[in-house]
Protein backbone atom coordinates (compact mmCIF):
# COMPACT_ATOMS: atom_id res chain seq x y z
CA UNK A 1 0.00 0.00 0.00
CA UNK A 2 1.01 3.50 -0.68
CA UNK A 3 2.21 6.03 2.14
CA UNK A 4 -0.56 8.72 2.38
CA UNK A 5 -0.42 9.42 5.95
CA UNK A 6 3.67 8.73 6.27
CA UNK A 7 4.07 9.94 2.80
CA UNK A 8 7.62 11.84 2.11
CA UNK A 9 8.39 11.91 5.95
CA UNK A 10 12.00 10.72 4.97
CA UNK A 11 12.54 13.72 3.54
CA UNK A 12 14.35 16.41 6.07
CA UNK A 13 12.23 19.03 4.39
CA UNK A 14 8.86 17.80 4.24
CA UNK A 15 7.75 20.43 6.96
CA UNK A 16 7.94 23.38 4.14
CA UNK A 17 5.50 23.84 2.17
CA UNK A 18 6.94 23.88 -1.43
CA UNK A 19 8.35 20.33 -0.67
CA UNK A 20 4.73 19.62 0.13
CA UNK A 21 3.49 20.98 -3.01
CA UNK A 22 5.98 18.98 -4.82
CA UNK A 23 4.99 15.49 -3.73
CA UNK A 24 1.49 16.37 -4.77
CA UNK A 25 0.06 18.17 -1.84
CA UNK A 26 -2.70 21.33 -1.51
CA UNK A 27 -4.44 19.84 -4.79
CA UNK A 28 -7.45 18.34 -2.86
CA UNK A 29 -8.34 21.68 -1.06
CA UNK A 30 -9.33 23.66 -4.45
CA UNK A 31 -11.02 20.37 -5.84
CA UNK A 32 -13.11 19.86 -2.86
CA UNK A 33 -14.15 23.87 -2.74
CA UNK A 34 -14.94 23.25 -6.05
CA UNK A 35 -18.20 20.82 -4.81
CA UNK A 36 -20.64 21.97 -2.80
CA UNK A 37 -19.84 21.12 0.98
CA UNK A 38 -22.51 18.58 1.02
CA UNK A 39 -20.81 16.86 -1.96
CA UNK A 40 -17.86 16.68 0.35
CA UNK A 41 -19.48 14.97 3.00
CA UNK A 42 -21.00 12.83 0.64
CA UNK A 43 -18.32 11.39 -0.33
CA UNK A 44 -16.03 11.09 3.24
CA UNK A 45 -19.40 9.10 3.87
CA UNK A 46 -18.88 6.91 0.58
CA UNK A 47 -15.11 6.56 1.83
CA UNK A 48 -16.77 4.65 5.04
CA UNK A 49 -13.90 6.88 7.19
CA UNK A 50 -14.02 6.16 11.22
CA UNK A 51 -12.58 8.62 13.62
CA UNK A 52 -9.17 7.35 14.49
CA UNK A 53 -9.03 8.98 17.79
CA UNK A 54 -10.10 5.39 19.91
CA UNK A 55 -13.54 5.48 19.08
CA UNK A 56 -13.80 4.56 15.58
CA UNK A 57 -17.00 6.94 15.13
CA UNK A 58 -18.33 7.29 11.45
CA UNK A 59 -16.73 10.93 10.57
CA UNK A 60 -19.98 11.82 7.81
CA UNK A 61 -22.12 11.20 10.74
CA UNK A 62 -20.40 13.32 13.07
CA UNK A 63 -20.02 16.24 10.70
CA UNK A 64 -24.15 15.63 9.46
CA UNK A 65 -24.94 16.36 13.42
CA UNK A 66 -23.05 19.83 13.07
CA UNK A 67 -24.75 20.66 10.09
CA UNK A 68 -27.28 20.39 10.61
CA UNK A 69 -27.56 22.57 13.59
CA UNK A 70 -28.59 26.13 12.59
CA UNK A 71 -26.13 27.59 15.10
CA UNK A 72 -23.14 30.01 13.77
CA UNK A 73 -20.18 30.18 13.58
CA UNK A 74 -19.21 26.64 13.84
CA UNK A 75 -15.58 25.37 15.23
CA UNK A 76 -13.68 22.25 14.02
CA UNK A 77 -11.37 20.84 16.97
CA UNK A 78 -8.37 18.85 15.78
CA UNK A 79 -8.07 16.90 18.76
CA UNK A 80 -3.72 16.19 19.21
CA UNK A 81 -3.96 15.53 22.92
CA UNK A 82 -2.39 12.43 21.97
CA UNK A 83 -1.59 11.34 25.24
CA UNK A 84 -2.87 7.51 25.50
CA UNK A 85 0.44 5.49 26.68
CA UNK A 86 2.17 3.75 24.35
CA UNK A 87 0.62 5.92 21.56
CA UNK A 88 2.82 8.31 18.97
CA UNK A 89 1.06 7.61 15.93
CA UNK A 90 -0.07 11.74 15.27
CA UNK A 91 3.63 12.59 16.25
CA UNK A 92 5.01 11.74 12.63
CA UNK A 93 1.93 13.84 11.29
CA UNK A 94 2.10 16.73 13.57
CA UNK A 95 5.72 16.65 13.16
CA UNK A 96 6.89 15.91 9.41
CA UNK A 97 3.97 16.45 7.86
CA UNK A 98 1.86 18.99 9.32
CA UNK A 99 0.63 20.35 6.11
CA UNK A 100 -1.15 17.34 5.15
CA UNK A 101 -3.41 17.89 8.73
CA UNK A 102 -3.80 22.09 7.59
CA UNK A 103 -5.23 20.60 3.94
CA UNK A 104 -7.17 18.24 5.65
CA UNK A 105 -8.32 20.59 8.20
CA UNK A 106 -9.70 23.23 5.75
CA UNK A 107 -11.21 20.24 3.67
CA UNK A 108 -13.17 19.80 6.86
CA UNK A 109 -13.91 23.33 7.69
CA UNK A 110 -15.55 24.00 4.33
CA UNK A 111 -17.28 20.79 4.59
CA UNK A 112 -18.55 21.92 7.89
CA UNK A 113 -19.27 25.79 7.27
CA UNK A 114 -16.49 26.33 10.08
CA UNK A 115 -14.52 29.71 9.57
CA UNK A 116 -12.53 28.61 13.19
CA UNK A 117 -10.03 25.62 13.84
CA UNK A 118 -7.84 25.02 16.59
CA UNK A 119 -5.11 22.62 16.41
CA UNK A 120 -5.52 21.44 20.38
CA UNK A 121 -1.76 20.12 21.24
CA UNK A 122 -0.45 18.64 23.69
CA UNK A 123 2.09 20.41 26.01
CA UNK A 124 4.26 17.61 25.72
CA UNK A 125 5.17 18.25 22.17
CA UNK A 126 6.83 21.27 21.98
CA UNK A 127 8.75 20.82 18.65
CA UNK A 128 5.46 20.19 16.85
CA UNK A 129 4.37 23.80 18.00
CA UNK A 130 6.74 25.19 16.69
CA UNK A 131 6.58 23.51 13.17
CA UNK A 132 2.75 23.58 13.01
CA UNK A 133 2.94 27.55 13.71
CA UNK A 134 5.42 27.82 11.00
CA UNK A 135 3.36 25.93 8.52
CA UNK A 136 0.36 27.45 9.47
CA UNK A 137 2.29 30.43 8.02
CA UNK A 138 3.05 28.91 5.11
CA UNK A 139 -0.44 28.40 4.62
CA UNK A 140 -1.45 31.67 5.21
CA UNK A 141 0.94 33.73 3.26
CA UNK A 142 0.21 31.13 0.43
CA UNK A 143 -3.27 31.38 0.66
CA UNK A 144 -4.76 28.22 2.30
CA UNK A 145 -5.89 29.45 5.33
CA UNK A 146 -7.24 33.12 5.46
CA UNK A 147 -10.46 35.25 4.50
CA UNK A 148 -10.43 33.61 1.28
CA UNK A 149 -8.65 30.29 1.17
CA UNK A 150 -7.36 29.33 -2.63
CA UNK A 151 -9.46 32.49 -4.13
CA UNK A 152 -12.95 30.77 -3.38
CA UNK A 153 -14.51 33.16 -1.32
CA UNK A 154 -14.49 30.65 1.45
CA UNK A 155 -12.80 31.74 5.54
CA UNK A 156 -10.96 29.33 7.17
CA UNK A 157 -8.73 30.35 10.05
CA UNK A 158 -6.15 27.94 11.89
CA UNK A 159 -4.57 28.28 15.29
CA UNK A 160 -2.97 25.89 17.83
CA UNK A 161 -4.20 25.73 21.31
CA UNK A 162 -1.22 24.40 23.36
CA UNK A 163 -2.32 22.02 26.15
CA UNK A 164 -0.94 22.24 29.65
CA UNK A 165 -0.43 18.23 30.98
CA UNK A 166 -3.49 16.36 31.18
CA UNK A 167 -4.47 13.61 29.56
CA UNK A 168 -8.28 13.57 30.52
CA UNK A 169 -8.47 16.73 27.53
CA UNK A 170 -7.89 14.03 25.48
CA UNK A 171 -11.94 13.36 25.97
CA UNK A 172 -13.69 15.75 23.66
CA UNK A 173 -15.79 17.62 26.14
CA UNK A 174 -12.53 18.09 28.54
CA UNK A 175 -10.78 19.21 25.19
CA UNK A 176 -13.57 22.05 24.36
CA UNK A 177 -13.55 22.85 28.46
CA UNK A 178 -9.53 23.35 28.31
CA UNK A 179 -9.76 25.20 25.02
CA UNK A 180 -12.19 27.70 26.71
CA UNK A 181 -9.92 28.26 29.11
CA UNK A 182 -10.82 25.90 31.97
CA UNK A 183 -10.07 23.00 34.13
CA UNK A 184 -9.99 19.74 31.80
CA UNK A 185 -13.26 18.13 33.11
CA UNK A 186 -15.36 16.26 30.82
CA UNK A 187 -18.93 17.59 30.43
CA UNK A 188 -21.97 15.52 30.78
CA UNK A 189 -23.32 14.26 27.56
CA UNK A 190 -26.08 15.39 25.95
CA UNK A 191 -25.61 18.31 24.68
CA UNK A 192 -23.11 16.79 22.21
CA UNK A 193 -20.62 18.83 21.23
CA UNK A 194 -21.92 19.11 17.51
CA UNK A 195 -25.02 21.21 19.26
CA UNK A 196 -22.99 22.90 22.32
CA UNK A 197 -19.36 22.60 22.04
CA UNK A 198 -16.55 25.22 21.93
CA UNK A 199 -18.56 28.58 22.96
CA UNK A 200 -21.60 26.69 22.99
CA UNK A 201 -21.63 26.59 19.04
CA UNK A 202 -22.05 23.26 16.82
CA UNK A 203 -18.39 21.56 17.49
CA UNK A 204 -16.89 18.95 15.95
CA UNK A 205 -13.77 17.22 17.67
CA UNK A 206 -11.43 15.35 15.13
CA UNK A 207 -8.25 13.81 15.85
CA UNK A 208 -4.83 14.35 13.74
CA UNK A 209 -4.97 11.15 11.67
CA UNK A 210 -8.74 10.98 10.62
CA UNK A 211 -8.16 15.01 9.46
CA UNK A 212 -4.88 14.08 7.62
CA UNK A 213 -7.53 11.35 5.47
CA UNK A 214 -9.11 13.80 3.78
CA UNK A 215 -6.97 14.84 1.30
CA UNK A 216 -6.64 11.75 0.25
CA UNK A 217 -9.94 11.24 -0.39
CA UNK A 218 -10.82 13.44 -2.02
CA UNK A 219 -7.85 13.02 -4.16
CA UNK A 220 -8.96 9.32 -4.82
CA UNK A 221 -12.74 9.55 -4.41
CA UNK A 222 -14.91 7.88 -1.37
CA UNK A 223 -15.57 4.72 -3.20
CA UNK A 224 -11.31 4.07 -4.36
CA UNK A 225 -10.59 4.51 -0.44
CA UNK A 226 -13.18 2.27 0.56
CA UNK A 227 -11.46 -0.29 -0.97
CA UNK A 228 -8.44 -0.01 1.16
CA UNK A 229 -8.16 -2.43 4.17
CA UNK A 230 -11.08 -3.54 6.15
CA UNK A 231 -14.72 -3.12 4.53
CA UNK A 232 -16.46 -2.04 8.04
CA UNK A 233 -13.55 0.88 8.85
CA UNK A 234 -12.02 1.14 5.57
CA UNK A 235 -8.33 3.02 5.00
CA UNK A 236 -4.60 3.60 5.85
CA UNK A 237 -4.07 2.85 9.26
CA UNK A 238 -1.13 4.13 11.83
CA UNK A 239 -0.01 1.75 14.28
CA UNK A 240 2.40 2.22 16.49
CA UNK A 241 4.33 -0.43 18.44
CA UNK A 242 6.85 -0.29 21.53
CA UNK A 243 8.37 -2.58 23.84
CA UNK A 244 9.80 -5.55 23.22
CA UNK A 245 10.13 -5.71 19.30
CA UNK A 246 12.87 -6.29 17.25
CA UNK A 247 11.71 -2.82 15.55
CA UNK A 248 10.11 -0.68 17.42
CA UNK A 249 7.77 2.47 15.23
CA UNK A 250 5.19 3.86 13.31
CA UNK A 251 3.82 1.55 10.62
CA UNK A 252 1.33 2.82 7.95
CA UNK A 253 -0.60 -0.02 7.25
CA UNK A 254 -3.98 -1.16 5.34
CA UNK A 255 -6.58 -0.89 8.68
CA UNK A 256 -7.70 -4.29 9.74
CA UNK A 257 -3.95 -6.11 9.50
CA UNK A 258 -3.62 -8.61 11.98
CA UNK A 259 -2.10 -7.98 15.33
CA UNK A 260 0.47 -10.90 14.50
CA UNK A 261 0.82 -9.45 11.41
CA UNK A 262 2.03 -6.48 13.22
CA UNK A 263 4.17 -7.72 15.24
CA UNK A 264 5.69 -10.49 13.66
CA UNK A 265 6.28 -9.04 10.21
CA UNK A 266 6.59 -5.72 10.27
CA UNK A 267 8.49 -4.58 13.84
CA UNK A 268 10.27 -7.97 13.63
CA UNK A 269 9.05 -9.99 16.18
CA UNK A 270 9.98 -10.41 19.86
CA UNK A 271 13.36 -9.18 20.74
CA UNK A 272 16.15 -11.79 21.16
CA UNK A 273 15.08 -15.15 21.91
CA UNK A 274 12.43 -14.25 24.99
CA UNK A 275 9.12 -15.46 24.65
CA UNK A 276 6.06 -13.15 23.87
CA UNK A 277 4.20 -13.12 27.31
CA UNK A 278 1.29 -10.12 26.96
CA UNK A 279 0.40 -7.79 24.36
CA UNK A 280 -1.78 -4.18 24.98
CA UNK A 281 -3.30 -3.98 21.13
CA UNK A 282 -4.72 0.21 21.23
CA UNK A 283 -3.33 2.06 24.06
CA UNK A 284 -2.93 1.27 28.02
CA UNK A 285 -6.71 1.79 28.50
CA UNK A 286 -7.78 -1.18 26.19
CA UNK A 287 -7.50 -4.62 27.23
CA UNK A 288 -4.47 -7.05 27.07
CA UNK A 289 -4.24 -9.84 25.63
CA UNK A 290 -2.02 -12.96 25.86
CA UNK A 291 -0.32 -14.51 23.11
CA UNK A 292 -2.69 -17.33 22.14
CA UNK A 293 -5.10 -14.06 21.04
CA UNK A 294 -3.08 -12.48 18.91
CA UNK A 295 -4.51 -13.13 15.13
CA UNK A 296 -7.06 -10.72 15.35
CA UNK A 297 -7.50 -8.04 12.48
CA UNK A 298 -6.93 -4.89 13.99
CA UNK A 299 -9.54 -2.24 13.47
CA UNK A 300 -12.58 -1.06 15.06
CA UNK A 301 -15.39 -3.46 14.53
CA UNK A 302 -12.91 -7.12 15.30
CA UNK A 303 -11.21 -6.04 17.88
CA UNK A 304 -14.42 -5.95 20.19
CA UNK A 305 -14.91 -9.89 18.55
CA UNK A 306 -11.61 -10.87 19.99
CA UNK A 307 -12.07 -9.69 23.46
CA UNK A 308 -10.15 -6.26 23.05
CA UNK A 309 -10.31 -2.75 21.41
CA UNK A 310 -8.19 -1.04 18.57
CA UNK A 311 -8.14 2.02 20.53
CA UNK A 312 -5.55 4.65 19.00
CA UNK A 313 -3.76 1.52 17.41
CA UNK A 314 -0.67 1.62 19.92
CA UNK A 315 0.94 -2.01 20.15
CA UNK A 316 2.94 -2.27 23.59
CA UNK A 317 4.81 -5.73 23.35
CA UNK A 318 5.58 -7.40 26.76
CA UNK A 319 8.06 -10.56 26.93
CA UNK A 320 8.31 -12.99 29.23
CA UNK A 321 10.33 -10.96 32.00
CA UNK A 322 8.20 -8.14 32.53
CA UNK A 323 5.34 -8.58 35.86
CA UNK A 324 1.88 -8.08 34.81
CA UNK A 325 1.06 -7.33 38.21
CA UNK A 326 3.88 -4.22 37.98
CA UNK A 327 2.31 -3.16 34.83
CA UNK A 328 -1.04 -3.04 35.97
CA UNK A 329 -0.22 -1.29 38.88
CA UNK A 330 2.01 1.67 36.73
CA UNK A 331 -1.27 1.84 34.67
CA UNK A 332 -3.82 2.72 37.77
CA UNK A 333 -0.41 4.80 39.37
CA UNK A 334 -1.69 6.84 35.93
CA UNK A 335 -5.13 7.19 35.65
CA UNK A 336 -5.08 8.25 39.38
CA UNK A 337 -2.62 10.50 38.57
CA UNK A 338 -4.73 11.77 35.54
CA UNK A 339 -8.14 11.44 37.07
CA UNK A 340 -9.81 15.10 37.03
CA UNK A 341 -11.75 14.61 40.22
CA UNK A 342 -15.13 15.30 39.08
CA UNK A 343 -16.67 12.31 39.51
CA UNK A 344 -16.64 9.83 42.82
CA UNK A 345 -16.00 6.57 41.38
CA UNK A 346 -13.05 7.33 39.19
CA UNK A 347 -11.09 9.67 41.35
CA UNK A 348 -11.63 6.87 44.88
CA UNK A 349 -11.64 4.02 42.58
CA UNK A 350 -8.34 4.65 40.86
CA UNK A 351 -6.74 5.08 43.84
CA UNK A 352 -7.76 2.68 45.67
CA UNK A 353 -7.27 0.35 42.68
CA UNK A 354 -3.30 1.37 42.33
CA UNK A 355 -3.64 0.85 46.35
CA UNK A 356 -3.72 -2.39 46.21
CA UNK A 357 -1.99 -3.38 43.37
CA UNK A 358 1.19 -1.56 44.89
CA UNK A 359 0.94 -3.68 48.16
CA UNK A 360 0.39 -7.06 45.49
CA UNK A 361 3.40 -5.88 43.98
CA UNK A 362 5.22 -5.38 46.98
CA UNK A 363 4.76 -8.39 49.09
CA UNK A 364 2.02 -7.38 50.72
CA UNK A 365 -1.01 -8.68 49.09
CA UNK A 366 -3.70 -10.17 51.76
CA UNK A 367 -5.95 -13.40 51.12
CA UNK A 368 -9.40 -11.49 48.87
CA UNK A 369 -7.62 -9.14 47.28
CA UNK A 370 -8.50 -9.70 43.82
CA UNK A 371 -11.00 -10.04 44.63
CA UNK A 372 -11.64 -6.74 45.99
CA UNK A 373 -10.02 -5.58 42.87
CA UNK A 374 -12.84 -6.84 40.65
CA UNK A 375 -15.55 -5.91 43.02
CA UNK A 376 -14.10 -2.00 43.09
CA UNK A 377 -13.01 -2.27 39.16
CA UNK A 378 -17.27 -3.23 38.74
CA UNK A 379 -18.44 -1.02 40.54
CA UNK A 380 -16.65 1.83 38.28
CA UNK A 381 -17.68 0.46 35.17
CA UNK A 382 -20.34 2.70 33.39
CA UNK A 383 -20.97 4.78 36.44
CA UNK A 384 -18.03 7.38 35.62
CA UNK A 385 -18.92 11.16 33.61
CA UNK A 386 -16.57 9.79 31.02
CA UNK A 387 -14.56 6.63 29.50
CA UNK A 388 -11.14 7.25 31.95
CA UNK A 389 -12.91 5.39 35.19
CA UNK A 390 -13.79 2.72 32.43
CA UNK A 391 -10.72 1.85 31.45
CA UNK A 392 -8.99 2.14 34.58
CA UNK A 393 -11.57 -0.45 35.59
CA UNK A 394 -10.95 -2.68 32.38
CA UNK A 395 -7.41 -2.43 32.60
CA UNK A 396 -8.02 -3.97 36.31
CA UNK A 397 -10.69 -6.68 34.78
CA UNK A 398 -8.62 -7.70 31.94
CA UNK A 399 -4.67 -7.93 33.53
CA UNK A 400 -6.84 -10.43 36.37
CA UNK A 401 -9.36 -12.66 33.81
CA UNK A 402 -6.18 -13.24 31.55
CA UNK A 403 -3.31 -13.33 34.58
CA UNK A 404 -5.21 -14.09 37.48
CA UNK A 405 -2.58 -16.58 38.39
CA UNK A 406 0.21 -14.22 38.16
CA UNK A 407 -1.36 -11.83 40.81
CA UNK A 408 -2.29 -15.02 43.12
CA UNK A 409 1.53 -16.42 43.50
CA UNK A 410 2.58 -12.69 44.22
CA UNK A 411 0.08 -12.82 46.91
CA UNK A 412 0.53 -16.35 47.93
CA UNK A 413 4.93 -16.11 47.89
CA UNK A 414 4.39 -12.57 49.67
CA UNK A 415 6.91 -11.27 47.00
CA UNK A 416 6.98 -10.36 43.23
CA UNK A 417 7.15 -13.70 41.67
CA UNK A 418 8.73 -12.40 38.21
CA UNK A 419 11.98 -10.91 38.78
CA UNK B 1 3.27 43.02 35.71
CA UNK B 2 4.10 42.00 32.23
CA UNK B 3 6.87 44.25 29.93
CA UNK B 4 5.61 45.94 27.06
CA UNK B 5 7.05 42.73 25.02
CA UNK B 6 4.90 40.29 26.77
CA UNK B 7 1.69 42.46 26.78
CA UNK B 8 2.20 42.85 23.11
CA UNK B 9 2.15 39.05 22.79
CA UNK B 10 -0.65 38.55 25.17
CA UNK B 11 -2.72 40.66 23.23
CA UNK B 12 -1.95 38.64 20.35
CA UNK B 13 -3.38 35.79 21.58
CA UNK B 14 -6.67 37.39 22.98
CA UNK B 15 -7.13 38.10 18.98
CA UNK B 16 -7.17 34.04 17.97
CA UNK B 17 -10.45 33.49 20.27
CA UNK B 18 -13.45 34.36 20.71
CA UNK B 19 -13.18 35.05 24.50
CA UNK B 20 -10.92 36.30 27.23
CA UNK B 21 -11.27 33.55 28.66
CA UNK B 22 -10.20 31.26 26.59
CA UNK B 23 -6.49 32.98 26.15
CA UNK B 24 -5.93 31.97 29.60
CA UNK B 25 -4.18 28.85 29.01
CA UNK B 26 -1.79 30.48 26.90
CA UNK B 27 -1.55 33.45 28.85
CA UNK B 28 -0.96 30.98 31.71
CA UNK B 29 2.38 30.06 29.50
CA UNK B 30 3.62 33.56 29.09
CA UNK B 31 3.47 34.17 32.63
CA UNK B 32 5.39 31.49 33.44
CA UNK B 33 8.00 31.90 31.16
CA UNK B 34 8.35 35.29 32.27
CA UNK B 35 8.20 35.44 36.13
CA UNK B 36 9.96 31.88 36.15
CA UNK B 37 7.27 29.62 37.82
CA UNK B 38 3.24 30.21 38.45
CA UNK B 39 4.02 32.45 41.49
CA UNK B 40 1.42 35.13 43.23
CA UNK B 41 2.53 37.73 41.23
CA UNK B 42 2.35 36.17 37.93
CA UNK B 43 -1.09 35.09 38.60
CA UNK B 44 -1.71 38.76 39.42
CA UNK B 45 -0.55 39.89 36.20
CA UNK B 46 -2.22 37.38 33.84
CA UNK B 47 -5.31 37.91 36.14
CA UNK B 48 -4.99 41.88 35.42
CA UNK B 49 -4.24 41.28 31.98
CA UNK B 50 -7.07 38.83 30.80
CA UNK B 51 -9.49 40.42 33.58
CA UNK B 52 -10.51 36.77 34.88
CA UNK B 53 -10.54 36.83 39.00
CA UNK B 54 -7.34 35.60 40.81
CA UNK B 55 -8.95 32.38 41.90
CA UNK B 56 -10.10 31.27 38.66
CA UNK B 57 -6.80 32.18 37.13
CA UNK B 58 -5.05 29.97 40.19
CA UNK B 59 -7.72 27.30 40.03
CA UNK B 60 -7.40 26.50 36.19
CA UNK B 61 -3.39 26.57 36.85
CA UNK B 62 -3.18 24.45 39.08
CA UNK B 63 -5.21 21.68 37.46
CA UNK B 64 -2.57 21.27 34.86
CA UNK B 65 0.75 19.65 35.46
CA UNK B 66 2.79 21.85 33.45
CA UNK B 67 2.55 24.86 34.91
CA UNK B 68 5.64 24.95 37.94
CA UNK B 69 4.14 26.45 41.58
CA UNK B 70 7.70 26.65 42.94
CA UNK B 71 10.78 27.88 41.60
CA UNK B 72 12.33 25.03 39.36
CA UNK B 73 16.02 24.71 38.22
CA UNK B 74 17.47 26.15 35.37
CA UNK B 75 17.19 23.03 32.95
CA UNK B 76 13.69 20.86 33.68
CA UNK B 77 14.60 17.07 33.33
CA UNK B 78 10.98 14.96 32.14
CA UNK B 79 11.61 11.63 32.29
CA UNK B 80 8.91 9.26 31.52
CA UNK B 81 8.28 6.47 32.92
CA UNK B 82 5.04 5.15 31.97
CA UNK B 83 4.74 1.39 30.45
CA UNK B 84 6.63 1.39 27.26
CA UNK B 85 9.56 3.08 29.10
CA UNK B 86 8.95 1.19 32.22
CA UNK B 87 9.89 -2.06 30.38
CA UNK B 88 12.79 -1.13 28.97
CA UNK B 89 14.77 0.73 32.19
CA UNK B 90 13.65 4.22 32.57
CA UNK B 91 13.26 3.06 36.62
CA UNK B 92 16.93 2.04 36.46
CA UNK B 93 17.56 5.73 34.96
CA UNK B 94 15.33 7.34 37.59
CA UNK B 95 17.60 5.94 39.81
CA UNK B 96 20.89 6.39 37.88
CA UNK B 97 19.81 10.45 38.23
CA UNK B 98 19.42 9.65 42.19
CA UNK B 99 23.01 7.87 42.24
CA UNK B 100 24.95 10.23 40.15
CA UNK B 101 23.04 13.65 40.53
CA UNK B 102 20.81 13.45 43.77
CA UNK B 103 18.08 14.02 42.18
CA UNK B 104 14.77 12.93 43.44
CA UNK B 105 11.47 12.87 41.31
CA UNK B 106 10.39 16.73 41.74
CA UNK B 107 13.54 17.82 43.02
CA UNK B 108 15.98 20.24 42.20
CA UNK B 109 20.13 19.99 42.80
CA UNK B 110 21.29 22.09 45.02
CA UNK B 111 22.91 24.26 42.41
CA UNK B 112 20.09 24.62 40.47
CA UNK B 113 21.20 23.17 37.74
CA UNK B 114 18.35 20.18 37.25
CA UNK B 115 15.18 19.33 37.95
CA UNK B 116 13.69 16.41 37.55
CA UNK B 117 9.69 15.79 36.81
CA UNK B 118 8.71 12.28 36.40
CA UNK B 119 6.41 12.18 33.38
CA UNK B 120 3.84 10.20 32.14
CA UNK B 121 3.52 8.84 28.37
CA UNK B 122 5.57 11.60 26.53
CA UNK B 123 4.95 10.27 22.96
CA UNK B 124 8.44 8.33 22.48
CA UNK B 125 7.59 4.65 23.11
CA UNK B 126 9.18 3.20 19.83
CA UNK B 127 12.09 4.92 21.05
CA UNK B 128 11.46 4.07 25.04
CA UNK B 129 13.24 5.30 27.19
CA UNK B 130 12.95 8.46 26.55
CA UNK B 131 13.02 12.04 28.70
CA UNK B 132 12.24 16.15 27.93
CA UNK B 133 15.26 18.53 28.23
CA UNK B 134 13.53 21.65 28.70
CA UNK B 135 11.85 21.52 24.94
CA UNK B 136 13.94 18.54 23.63
CA UNK B 137 13.26 15.27 22.66
CA UNK B 138 16.05 12.78 24.05
CA UNK B 139 15.60 8.82 23.15
CA UNK B 140 17.17 5.56 23.31
CA UNK B 141 18.23 6.51 26.99
CA UNK B 142 20.91 4.99 28.69
CA UNK B 143 22.74 5.42 31.87
CA UNK B 144 25.97 7.03 29.58
CA UNK B 145 23.70 8.74 26.71
CA UNK B 146 22.08 10.84 30.16
CA UNK B 147 25.46 11.61 30.88
CA UNK B 148 26.67 13.03 27.38
CA UNK B 149 23.25 14.85 27.22
CA UNK B 150 23.61 16.61 30.50
CA UNK B 151 26.38 18.36 30.15
CA UNK B 152 24.72 20.42 27.61
CA UNK B 153 23.03 22.07 29.79
CA UNK B 154 24.52 24.14 32.69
Amino acid sequence: MEKVLLKNIENPNSTDINEYKQAGGYKSLPKALALKPKEVIDDVKRAGLRGRGGAGFPVAMKWTFATADPKFPKYLLCNADEGEPGTFKDRPILEKNPHLLIEGMAISGYALGAEYGYIYLRGEYPAAKHILNRAISQAYEAGFLGDNIAGSGTRFHLAVHQGAGAYICGEETALIESLEGDKGQPRIKPPFPVNVGAFAKPTVVNNVETLSNLPYIIEIGGESYSKIGSPDCPGPKIYCVSGHVEKPGVYELPMGTSLRDIIYSHAGGIKGTRKLKAVIPGGISTPVLPPEKIDCPMDFVSMPKHGSMLGSGAVIVMDETVCLVKVCYRALRFFEHESCGKCTPCREGTGWLRKILGRIENGEGLEGDIDLLLAISSNMLGKTFCPLGDGAASVVQNFIKHFRPEFEEHIGARACTVR
Amino acid sequence: MFDEAAMKELREIREKYPSARAALLPALYVAQREFGWMSPEAYEAVSEMLGIPKAIARGVGTFYAMYKHRPEGRNIIQLCTNISCMILGAERLADFLKGRYGLEPGGTTPDGRFSLVIMECIGACGTAPAMLVNDDFYENLTEKYIEEILEKYR
